[in-house]
């Protein structure tokens, strides 16, 4: 999560030029600590896709598609990581314009063991190269979030093209639109530029010319002013709505609502879900992209959102449907672990309670209720988790950021101090994000179906569905017992 | 020669087999299977999915034994597979045209 430090040549020669004319301001330091950190949160993201998101999804799905679920998750995470050094992390957090970044820093040109990234804090700054690796297990995931929608029926070599289209047309605008910013240090230094100006009136202009340029040099949702600590719209809404436009091109599995399509092995999902929830700690807390206060009260959210949201899912089932389900927990877990995600480091620990609570009840009525009345297929309900769970946490986190309600506020880098909170601006700013998100996503992936559909079809034949997708895709057994 | 093919449930068949042993019987064959009867099955349910799952798991097992045999092995697999609720099971007698031990060639009655 968070931005770079412009380092385009020609911005860098214009801010020499106008530190020459000021006092040097000191370079911004690596901290082990924080280094070592987010070293360890991407690793723990990596984790939450590889195993956990697999077995979770794969324990959902019958026997003789397991491995294809395997399959198509291990695939997404491989083809992203090379198209993220390639031209991924240059896209998403260089300038360009509002939409996209540009390619300066395409095969991680300039990029070295010594370059450093911006966290959120003004001097402390983290080597860009772990930045690197952090934001692109972002990137792999929320591809692979988008798989158990077709789950079952969609062929491989579909699944193959569209993943780095999809990444490359949808993921890296979106993560760039609400991600990218300048970074605090840009910032800081052009305020202080403009407080050294005094009444120097030449000066002065130059410096808030700079100051406006440095403002400019955003994302469109971020300066919408939406905020998502790591990763509400990003990925979960994003995946969640490009799974249910898949799942209503690619149609229904056959034999949908007659047939016997219970999960091969819910202790595989319960190994899976439980491994998410240790990896989101990197995912959530790794975004404060520092080892400070924020990042533990990320992880406080994440723990005490997630048990929330599990709790009020297993309750509302057990009333409703007469038994607590495992399932029904994990899958309360996961909702809660998407609604805190855009929240985590603005939240206080109480609201993401609420938060959780409200999530677990809201997404068990869309997994149920509401996809049974609306009748479509979306195998594993990434729409019902993933895009509505995260739709209740962007407009969560606009609520639950009050400092009134325990929240951490959103701080003002030209002023350096926490901005006054307002209800109506922050929920039209979030409100901006989600939308956006989900007409990219949505009208970009259905585009992007139809094209694969065209070039190699989307959906195996009659047989190889009955057969099962691992024999039929990869020529592989899941169980020789 | 007759085989006794018997669908019993599934907890019950360390005591049928003792059953078995005891009156002379001394092999037997054992696969499962799912069926049902009058026996009532159960829903399971996930996420959004209700299934009515009527198939319940069962215990076939198959024994080969000499014609004279037959009502003594009924009698000791009902006796120890009965429980008095519905879903104990059934037998079946199948008439067996012949029977060979592959180790050794024998067939008929000294095959069994």
């Amino acid at each position: 999560m968070t931005f770079k430090r412009p380092t385009s040549t020609g911005l860098a020669a214009f801010a020499v030029g106008l530190l020459a004319a000021n006092a040097a301001y000191a370079e911004p330091v690596v901290n082990k600590g924080d280094n070592a950190w987010m070293l360890t949160s991407t690793v723990l993201v990596l984790l939450m896709t590889i195993p956990g998101l697999a077995l979770f999804y794969g324990g959902l799905v019958r026997s003789k598609n397991m491995l294809s679920v395997l399959m198509q998750v291990f695939y997404t995470v491989c083809i992203v990581v090379v198209l993220w050094a390639l031209y991924g992390y240059s896209l998403c957090f260089t300038g360009g314009n509002d939409f996209l970044g540009g390619l300066s820093k395409a095969f991680l040109s300039g990029v070295t063991p010594d370059s450093k990234a911006a966290t959120f804090s003004v001097d402390a700054n983290i080597s860009e190269l772990i930045y690197v690796c952090f934001q692109m297990t972002f990137a792999a995931i929320t591809p692979a979030l988008i798989v158990g929608a077709f789950a079952e029926r969609m062929k491989f070599s579909a699944v193959a093209l569209f993943i780095p289209l999809w990444v490359t047309l949808i993921y890296f605008p979106i993560a760039h639109m609400v991600w990218y910013w300048a970074g605090p240090d840009a910032i800081s230094d052009a305020v202080k530029a403009v407080t050294a100006a005094g009444s120097d009136a030449a000066k002065l202009a130059v410096a808030k010319a700079k100051l406006a340029e440095v403002m400019a040099d955003g994302g469109w949702i971020y300066k919408k002013g939406a905020i998502d600590f790591a990763g509400g719209t990003v990925v979960h809404i994003n995946a969640g709505i490009a799974g249910l436009v898949g799942a209503l091109i690619v149609g229904k599995r056959i034999g949908y609502g007659k047939d016997l399509m219970a999960p091969h092995s819910l202790t595989m999902s319960m190994i899976g879900a439980s491994l998410l929830w240790v990896g989101w700690f990197g995912f959530n807390a790794g975004s404060n992209l520092e080892a400070t206060g924020g990042a533990a009260l990320a992880m406080t959210n994440s723990f005490v959102a997630t048990a929330a949201a599990a709790l009020s899912w297993m309750f509302c089932e057990w009333m409703l449907k007469g038994h607590p389900s495992v399932l029904g927990v994990i899958s309360g877990a996961v909702a809660g672990l998407v609604a805190v995600t855009p929240a985590a480091g603005y939240a206080g620990p109480m609201g993401a309670i609420v938060l959780g609570l409200i999530v677990g009840v809201v997404c068990l009525f869309f997994v149920t209720a509401v996809k049974n009345a609306l009748g479509y297929d979306d195998s594993l309900d990434v729409f019902g988790v993933h895009c509505i769970g995260g739709i209740i946490g962007a407009l969560g986190t606009g609520i639950l950021v009050n400092p009134a309600l325990g929240g951490t506020g959103i701080m003002d880098y030209v002023t350096g101090k926490i901005a006054d909170y307002e209800f109506g601006a922050q929920m039209t700013s979030q409100i901006w994000g989600v939308c956006t998100t989900l007409v990219w996503s949505g009208v970009g992936s259905a585009i992007l179906y139809k094209v694969v559909d065209v070039i190699v079809g989307l959906r195996v034949n009659v047989e190889s569905e009955r057969e099962g997708l691992d024999l039929t895709d990869h020529t592989e057994r899941a169980y020789n017992m | 020669m007759k085989i006794v093919m018997a669908i019993i449930k599934p907890f019950k068949l360390e005591e049928v087999r003792d059953a078995l042993t005891a009156i002379g019987v001394h092999g037997l064959t054992v696969t499962e299977v799912k069926g049902y009867g009058r026996q009532k099955g159960h829903t399971e349910i996930y996420r959004g999915a209700e299934y009515a799952v009527s198939f319940l798991p069962k215990i076939k097992i198959e024994v080969a034994i000499a014609s004279d045999q037959v009502d003594k092995t009924i009698e000791a697999i009902t006796q120890a597979a009965k429980t008095g609720q519905i879903g104990d099971g059934k037998i079946f007698v199948i008439n067996l045209e012949n029977a060979v031990r592959i180790r050794t060639g024998e067939a008929d009655a000294a095959a069994l």
